[in-house]
């Protein structure tokens, strides 16, 4: 029996009328790389945006290592152990790369309702925003301000503050989106790092990226859970052909 | 991340200096006047905790305000309580317990619904003053004794002096600006000024914003609390207009004056605003004219406030600044 982190039974979210996400039952081994993948309003980010709690699900449910999280906000999942990068760059733009990842690095602290230390003095925090920094490849640009970095560069940061609050299980919603070949071939590689000691559940575009770094892949259309199985398996699965990745070929 | 540069930090002591030594030459009239702007600063600072650090932008803030001197007020006049040990933790308790009901109801909206449901909750702390024979209605009241703090027989300071009054505000005035900075460099201060700039993402790194907003309102009315007390005190006097949306418009034009954000930015407000229509009223009788105007004009070409305006020129501006400025034009980042 595979050692399952988190699971989703039936999970379903409506908006009005439109099912974006409906009937979904997925399970994600622990210290795998699942990719999820389908066209353009599949329901993947909304899946995510359940996974970790940014939007509540209208039926079903969600287990992290057992424990039912379907109703946790999303503050509540990210002190569970569940990191999270956004499509969209979401950073703090007028602080520096250090300043973003001590934020996210004092999230861990057991309160920040502390008024009387400095922030500065919070050495372990510290330690975690620099390592997440060195980690995520931007060492070299500590003292920078976001606003003043290339895009990709932004994209880095904004996996680096996930990885300041040192989860185990990453929520990556399209890592890759927007970048150059060169920037993209270095978050592969940050990610594939991070695939040795962490789960990791992406969804993203590039086909080429997800074969090299996805264990297992997931493929949704319309909301449905299409198929889950090894690449091989996906690749060769004549529902998952005609779907997804026939189409796909053809752009 | 708050910091002080260091000019700025000079010119904060030399202007501490001047405020320690100026009732040696300045007459009644002008130490009375610069008690009032300080005590006007204080609440001014309270307020920019919520606007400039929090990025809550409050349109009650009166309220907290009014409490403090209403409570002293009945304190002193109903109850013959004139120990300022007793008065201080008095009106700033009121305010606390007031600004947590307030706050925690406001706290679950945003942007113009905050600034809505404020101005609305406000206003019926104003007409709970306004309508109760209690808090002496629509005349206010009189406040009969100024608070003093004595042991036994001796007498150490009576507020009822006026360079005592205007030694106290000070004091009060520097308390507060030293508490609230070391509030602000700690991991509380980065938080929320985390919660202004990306609320949404501070929210996905783990942390429970409302706690920090409801914690940085109820700091932010008691220091309101506090301030009330000393205009209390220091005009022996309290009517319902001290609690109006006129008052609150007032504190947060000085926030806005002297620069969101920079603690030091709100009593510089407060000496620039009051002491401009103090010149300006004895010029003409047109005087709210021209107090708009320079409001407007303040706002359109100074949107950083006479703060932003000092680190702008003191600070030799680093390279990270610089970068910032080429990679995102206008986007402020001295006074993040």
């Amino acid at each position: 029996m595979a050692d399952i982190i988190l699971e989703t039974k039936d999970l379903t979210r409506q908006f009005g009328g439109l099912v974006a996400v409906s009937s979904v039952s997925l399970a994600f081994e622990r210290g795998r790389t699942h990719a999820i993948i389908g066209p353009n309003g599949a329901g993947k980010t909304t899946l995510i945006n359940l996974l970790s709690g940014n939007l509540l699900p209208t039926s079903g449910t969600i287990r992290f290592r057992g424990q039912d999280i379907s109703h946790l906000t999303a503050d509540k999942v990210s002190q569970m152990g569940i990191g999270r990068s956004f499509q969209k760059t979401n950073i703090f733009l007028p602080l520096t790369c250090f300043e973003n990842c001590f934020l996210a690095a004092q999230s861990r602290l057991p309160s920040a309702l502390r008024f009387l230390r400095p922030a500065a003095a919070y050495d372990d925090v510290a330690a975690r925003a620099e390592k997440a920094l060195v980690l995520c490849g931007l060492g070299h640009r500590r003292d920078t301000v976001a606003t003043a970095m290339s895009y990709g560069e932004q994209r880095q940061l904004e996996i680096g503050m996930m990885l300041a609050t040192e989860p185990e299980l990453l929520l990556l919603d399209e890592p890759l989106a927007g970048m150059g070949a060169d920037e993209a071939m270095q978050v592969v590689d940050l990610l594939k790092r991070l695939a040795e000691n962490h789960t990791l559940i992406l969804i993203e575009h590039d086909m080429d990226a997800v074969f090299a770094i996805a264990d297992r892949l997931t493929v949704m259309v319309n909301g449905t859970h299409l198929a889950t199985g090894t690449v091989d398996e996906v690749r060769a699965d004549p529902a998952v052909q005609q779907a997804y990745l026939g189409e796909e070929e053809e752009v | 991340m708050p910091t002080l540069s260091r000019p700025v930090a000079a010119l904060l002591v030399l202007g501490l200096l001047g405020l320690m030594v100026f009732p040696a030459f300045g007459d009644t009239f002008y130490i009375r006047l610069v008690t009032k702007i300080m005590v006007l600063a204080v609440f001014a600072m309270s307020l920019d905790l919520l606007v400039g650090y929090t990025g809550l932008v409050s349109l009650g803030h009166a309220a907290f305000f009014g409490i403090g001197g209403y409570v002293a007020g009945v304190l002193i006049n109903k109850g013959d309580v004139t120990s300022i040990l007793a008065l201080v933790p008095a009106a700033m308790a009121a305010s606390a317990l007031v600004a947590a009901i307030i706050g925690w109801i406001s706290i679950r909206t945003t942007g113009i619904y905050f600034i809505m449901i404020t101005l609305a909750l406000a206003q019926m702390v104003y007409y709970f003053f306004h309508d109760i024979d209690f808090w002496g209605g629509a005349d206010g009241i009189n406040i009969y004794s100024r608070p003093l703090l004595a042991f036994g027989e001796t007498v150490l300071l009576d507020l009822s002096d006026r360079v005592s009054m205007y030694y106290f505000t000070l004091g009060v005035m520097v308390a507060v600006f030293l508490l609230l900075s070391v509030f602000l460099r700690a991991p509380f201060g980065r938080t929320i000024v985390g919660i202004r700039l990306n609320e949404g993402r501070m929210t996905a790194l783990g942390y429970d914003v409302r706690h920090y907003k409801l914690a940085a309102f109820i700091i932010a009315g008691t220091i309101a609390g506090l301030a009330g007390f000393l205009e209390a005190s220091r005009a022996v006097y309290m009517n319902p207009a001290h609690v109006s949306w006129h008052e609150s418009g007032l504190v947060l034009v000085i926030v806005l004056l002297g620069g969101m954000g920079t603690l030091y930015g709100p009593i510089l407000g407060a000496f620039v605003l009051v002491l401009l229509e103090d010149f300006v009223a004895g010029i003409t009788d047109r005087w709210l004219l021209v107090m708009g105007l320079f409001v407007i004009c303040m706002v359109l070409f100074l949107p950083n406030g006479i703060g932003g305006l000092i680190n702008r020129l003191v600070r030799p501006r680093s390279r990270s600044d610089k970068q910032a400025a080429a990679g995102a034009g206008s986007v402020g980042v001295a006074d993040g």
